[in-house]
């Protein structure tokens, strides 16, 4: 096995250029484990932590661009008021040690359907900034998982940052698991309102070979909402979202759960998180 | 390859050390440094907890080439000494005070967790705020309780030294 240990982000990229197997390696907390319980062994690791400009993040107009680097622990403390949902995942991650060193990037460089920072990038319409050293690359998070543990990065192409529009409305996330810590999710669930589009953002998890989006439930719980009004939520509405959410699912049986629990557990998610999302939008009254 | 890593303020170097290798294996097997606990390899349990430049990481995830030039504190780093008045961290006193030690095989890394959080409060944490702290460190000894008496104990005995070092004339 190789060590490579490039320096800037140029170096990088022509590390990856010239090493495409080479796994790259930021917290560590999914490539190690791989190592360490040889259920993998990458013909080269390389190491992203010396390049610092992708510990940083700035706000770019309405969106946020988090670099690849900016742990969950960082996340958590300096963008819960610019990226709630997001910053509400990260809180769920793991405990305080792996927070310090994994990252949103590394979620979506691993690509697991479980991974707890999906569903609110799907829910607020992240996109991926890739590069190589062919160029830059931006995907839309919807195009970006192809399967399980799968991503449409090319073999030469790195994670440089995550850009997440900036809420604009109430988000919440929600997960299942046996305790409040060290919990890979049975299922999970994000919502973020967009009341300037009335517009719903949803994201699924664990619960279908990708994080998806519940489109059918987002268009529904849109043209049903008393956006001006902001009158109470219509319990029923609040069900019927619940049952479409679960209906874009196709979750499997496994070890962490069975299928129809999930199924039941996503529409209970999600009613809730609605209820949580719009009690928050209706007490603020009119903006 | 050869690893130099700042160990508890000391420049070390390690050898023949393997890419795949893990710092704790590292700090354990070729430094000499056994505090931190080799057990489930997978960040599940925290009994190898180890600051790396100021932040408590499981040391069985961080690569070892990743702590290259790197600053590490372990639970041996904490102590000035083994004498249980004078040399040891008011975290480590308070452990054995309490009886928060059975097996003591996730005590190290309890001890660096539990650090970290009273270092980073003001106050004496809440009990939630340690249980949250303390989330990704497993005993299955004790049942949590002493333990959780122990970081109270210290946090308690830290906050009274900080503001007795305020009011001490200079």
């Amino acid at each position: 096995m190789d060590f490579l240990r490039p320096l800037t982000w140029d170096e990088a990229l022509a590390y990856k250029a010239g090493r495409p197997e080479a796994t790259p390696i930021q917290g560590g907390t999914d490539v190690m484990v791989e190592i360490n319980l040889d259920k993998g062994r990458p013909a080269a690791l390389l190491d992203l932590n010396p390049i610092s400009e992708l510990t940083g993040w700035s706000a770019e107009g309405r969106t946020v661009r988090v670099g690849a680097g900016v742990t969950y622990s960082r996340l958590i403390g300096e963008l819960g008021s610019l990226l709630p949902g997001l910053a509400q995942a990260a809180r769920t991650v793991g405990s305080p040690q792996i927070r310090n060193r994994g990252t949103v990037a590394g979620n979506l460089g691993a690509a697991s359907p479980a991974g707890d920072s999906h569903p609110p990038l799907l829910a607020s319409g992240a996109v991926v900034e890739a590069e190589s050293a062919r160029g830059r690359r931006m995907i839309p998070i919807g195009e970006f998982y192809t399967g399980v543990k799968r991503n449409a990065l090319a073999p030469d192409e790195l994670i440089r940052a995550v850009h997440v529009p900036a809420a604009t409305g109430p988000q919440y996330f929600s997960k299942i698991g046996t305790r409040n810590a060290m919990v890979i999710a049975v299922c999970s669930f994000a919502i973020a309102l967009h009341p300037g589009e009335r517009r719903i953002g949803t994201g699924i998890g664990s619960a279908a070979p990708t994080p998806r989006r519940a489109v059918a439930a987002e268009e529904f719980l849109a043209g049903e909402l008393d956006w001006d009004g902001r009158s109470a939520l219509d319990p029923g509405v609040a069900r019927r979202f619940g049952e479409l959410v679960a209906e874009a699912a196709s979750p499997i049986d496994d070890v962490r759960g069975r299928a129809d629990y999930r199924l039941h557990s996503l529409s209970v998610m999600a009613r809730r998180a609605l209820g949580w999302a719009w009690k928050d939008y209706a007490g603020r009254g009119s903006a | 390859m050869r690893v130099h890593i700042d160990v508890n303020g000391e420049r070390l170097a390690a050898d023949d050390v393997w890419e795949g290798e893990s710092l704790l294996y590292v700090l354990r097997e070729r430094l000499g440094l056994p505090g931190a606990k080799n057990a489930c390899e997978q960040g599940e349990c925290g009994s190898c907890t180890v600051y790396l430049d100021g932040l408590p990481v499981c040391a069985c995830l961080v690569a070892a080439g990743q702590a290259e030039g790197r600053e590490v504190v372990t639970v041996e780093g904490l102590a000035s000494g083994d004498d249980l008045d004078q040399g040891l961290d008011e975290v480590q006193r308070a452990f054995v005070e309490a009886g928060a030690v059975q097996c003591g095989f996730c005590t190290p890394g309890l001890i660096v967790q539990a650090h970290s959080l009273i270092e980073s409060t003001p106050q004496v944490p809440e009990d939630a705020d340690i249980r949250e702290a303390l989330a990704g460190n497993l005993c299955r000894c004790t049942g949590y309780e002493k333990i959780i008496d122990a970081v109270r104990l210290a946090a308690t005995r830290k906050a009274q030294n900080k503001a007795a070092q305020k009011k001490a004339p200079r």
